[in-house]
């Protein structure tokens, strides 16, 4: 849009008025940002804030008080529930982390440099990315029939002849829960990867190889290094969708296990508005620090 | 065509084992659903029947299905709509240097992260201390939103990281106002783009749960339906459900796709539209 100011000459014919009406390029770009200010101002901004304050208020069995207290936070870091469930949470993270990050790696890596023509490459990667497009519930919900205790996993080992009693472990367990994890999101690791490795320019693996390096070598010492903003993304969004998690947790671990949003859909549930804020205004500064951590490694504007 | 080496074969091996752990569970869900009468949540099948699907439709078996249907739909298409035009207009407003516009792209990244119970819980709050009531149309539309508009807006992102200004600045030396250089030229080259944004919107909102949950009111949109029969209803009905629902997320992801494919297609035969006038 500047361009235009720079440039009125290239436009000579047209009228002179119509130039004069223009408005500063500044002007116009806050006016195409505001609906978007509006709505995140709105619905982002606002509640954060209300939850801060809130998180300072007190609290009977059916109703809420404004105060200024210290109560919520005290009772929460004295509790030892409090450090149990935030170490769960990062057990789940960590470990959803590696799975995905293995599975996406690889998956990204066949598609970018296995598959040789751009309509297969194409159709394979919408083919990742469906499930991503229908419901989390019903994809969790579909992991009943196969690892309940007379499902799919437990009949086919025992048919094997691997046990001899079903495993009461595969569902409602950490087990279940990591699992679901890694179904919902791996996507989120290889899509950004898959982007990243897309616009690796193909001359440096050759230049690699005819340097003497062997598959392996590439792999480890051009593309991975290559490919770190695109798994900076994906670890991005795992850990956060992961880390703020409650409903895989409950629904997967037939509410057995917990992690903090399970801590704060409880207090929820009990109408403690404020124990639930002062719980998500830690959760929020927790993950704000993990992402934090990690832009210092990308920079998202530039990979986009 | 040079030969694939063994890695090839290994790596297709994993992927389709990756493509069956993606979609195995879902197949299995919509088999089950044609269980017989007496079947229960797992296999074996005791025969087969459209029994649970006859019982979706009897609504006093299974709650409001068909009215929180209605509302997802309905919802589904506010925020598709409201995404995509919020999108591509902040999308335009990035391309030009303004001053709040670091604070907003990271206001934008944590719409992204935060954990979703968060922007539930505040939005809900903010309506009960203002008096307001909850409505999936004003505080579950706005909460869904902090979803979706991160998705359109970094699509407009790499969108328009691609583009070739050169365009622009052709329109602009051929005397085209500023909103003419949009509308005739700007918006048709990424229209495919907008198909995408409109795909995220529409699915992102319909299945959305977590950032609805404290915000839809007393009406439930069709994930919080689905939800609560998770802890009362033990029978294949809810697989029916299941496999309804995502049968219709199939059919619109299909008509999204179609789309794109038949522009991407009536582009590549019509090739350029220079000299065929626009008016």
């Amino acid at each position: 849009m500047t361009a235009e100011t720079d440039t009125p000459t290239a436009s000579s014919a047209a009228p002179a008025a119509r130039a004069g009406r223009r408005l500063p390029a500044a002007m116009v770009a806050w006016f195409q940002a505001a609906p978007l200010a509006l709505v995140l101002g709105a619905f982002l901004v606002l509640p954060i804030i209300m939850i801060v304050i809130v998180s300072f208020w007190g609290a009977t069995e059916y109703s809420i008080y404004p105060a200024f207290q210290f109560d919520n936070y005290e009772f929460l870091f004295s509790s030892p529930v409090t450090y149990k469930v935030f170490f769960n949470t990062f057990k789940y993270a960590l470990i959803t982390w590696a799975a995905t990050l293995l599975i996406g790696f690889t998956v990204a890596y066949f598609l970018a440099f296995h598959v040789r023509s751009l309509t297969w490459q194409i159709a394979l990667f919408l083919l990742c990315t469906i499930p991503f497009w229908t419901s989390n519930i019903i994809r969790m919900i579909s992991w009943i029939p196969f690892l309940g205790r007379n499902g799919i996993a437990n009949s086919t080992l025992i048919s094997w002849g691997v046990i001899d009693e079903p495993l009461e472990w595969l569902l409602f367990s950490d087990f279940s829960v990591i699992l679901a994890f890694v179904h919902l999101y791996t996507l989120f690791m290889v899509v950004p990867i898959f982007n990243t490795m897309m616009r690796i320019d193909r001359s440096l693996i050759e230049a690699s190889y005819d340097a003497g390096a062997t598959g392996w070598q590439t792999l480890w010492h051009v593309i991975v290094p290559l490919t770190k903003p695109g798994i900076m993304i994906g670890t991005i969004f795992v850990i956060t969708l992961v880390m703020g998690d409650f409903i895989t947790v409950r629904f997967m671990s037939g509410s057995q296990s917990a992690n903090v949003g399970r801590l704060i859909s409880n207090d929820i549930g009990l109408l403690q508005y404020p124990s639930a804020a002062a719980t998500a205004v830690v959760l929020l500064v927790t993950v704000l620090l993990v992402i934090g951590i990690l832009l210092r490694f990308v920079d998202i504007r530039k990979e986009l | 065509m040079e030969r694939r080496p063994r890695s090839f074969y290994i790596l297709a091996a994993f992927f389709a084992l990756f493509i069956l752990f993606l979609y195995g569970p879902t197949i299995t869900i919509a088999i089950l659903s044609f269980q017989g009468p007496q079947g229960g949540l797992t296999f074996p099948m005791q025969g087969t029947s459209l029994h649970w699907f006859r019982d979706l439709f009897q609504e006093q078996a299974v709650g409001d299905i068909w009215g929180s249907f209605r509302r997802s739909f309905v919802l589904g298409l506010m925020v598709m709509v409201t995404t995509v035009v919020v999108s591509v207009s902040g999308g335009l407003a990035f391309r030009k240097r303004f001053a709040g516009s670091a604070v907003l792209f990271y206001l934008i990244i944590t719409s992204l992260v935060i954990p979703s119970i968060l922007v539930s819980l505040g939005v809900g709050l903010i309506f009960s201390q203002a008096g307001l009531k909850v409505h999936w149309a004003s505080s579950g539309f706005g909460s869904q939103l902090t979803w979706t508009l991160p998705f359109g807006l970094l699509i407009m992102f790499a969108v328009f990281n691609r583009f070739d200004k050169s365009f622009e600045e052709a329109a602009r030396d051929q005397g085209a106002t500023a909103w003419q250089t949009i509308r005739h030229v700007v918006l048709p080259i990424i229209a495919p783009s907008l198909i995408g944004v409109a795909l995220f919107g529409f699915t992102l909102s319909y299945d959305e749960f977590a950032r609805t949950l404290l915000t839809a009111g007393s009406y439930n949109t069709l994930p919080l339906e689905i939800f609560g029969m998770t802890t009362n209803v033990t029978t294949p009905v809810i697989f029916a459900l299941g496999t309804l629902t995502t049968a219709f997320s199939l059919i619109v992801i299909g008509a999204f796709l179609l789309t794109v494919w038949l522009m991407g297609r009536r582009r590549a035969r019509q090739g350029s539209d220079a000299g065929k006038g626009m008016v």
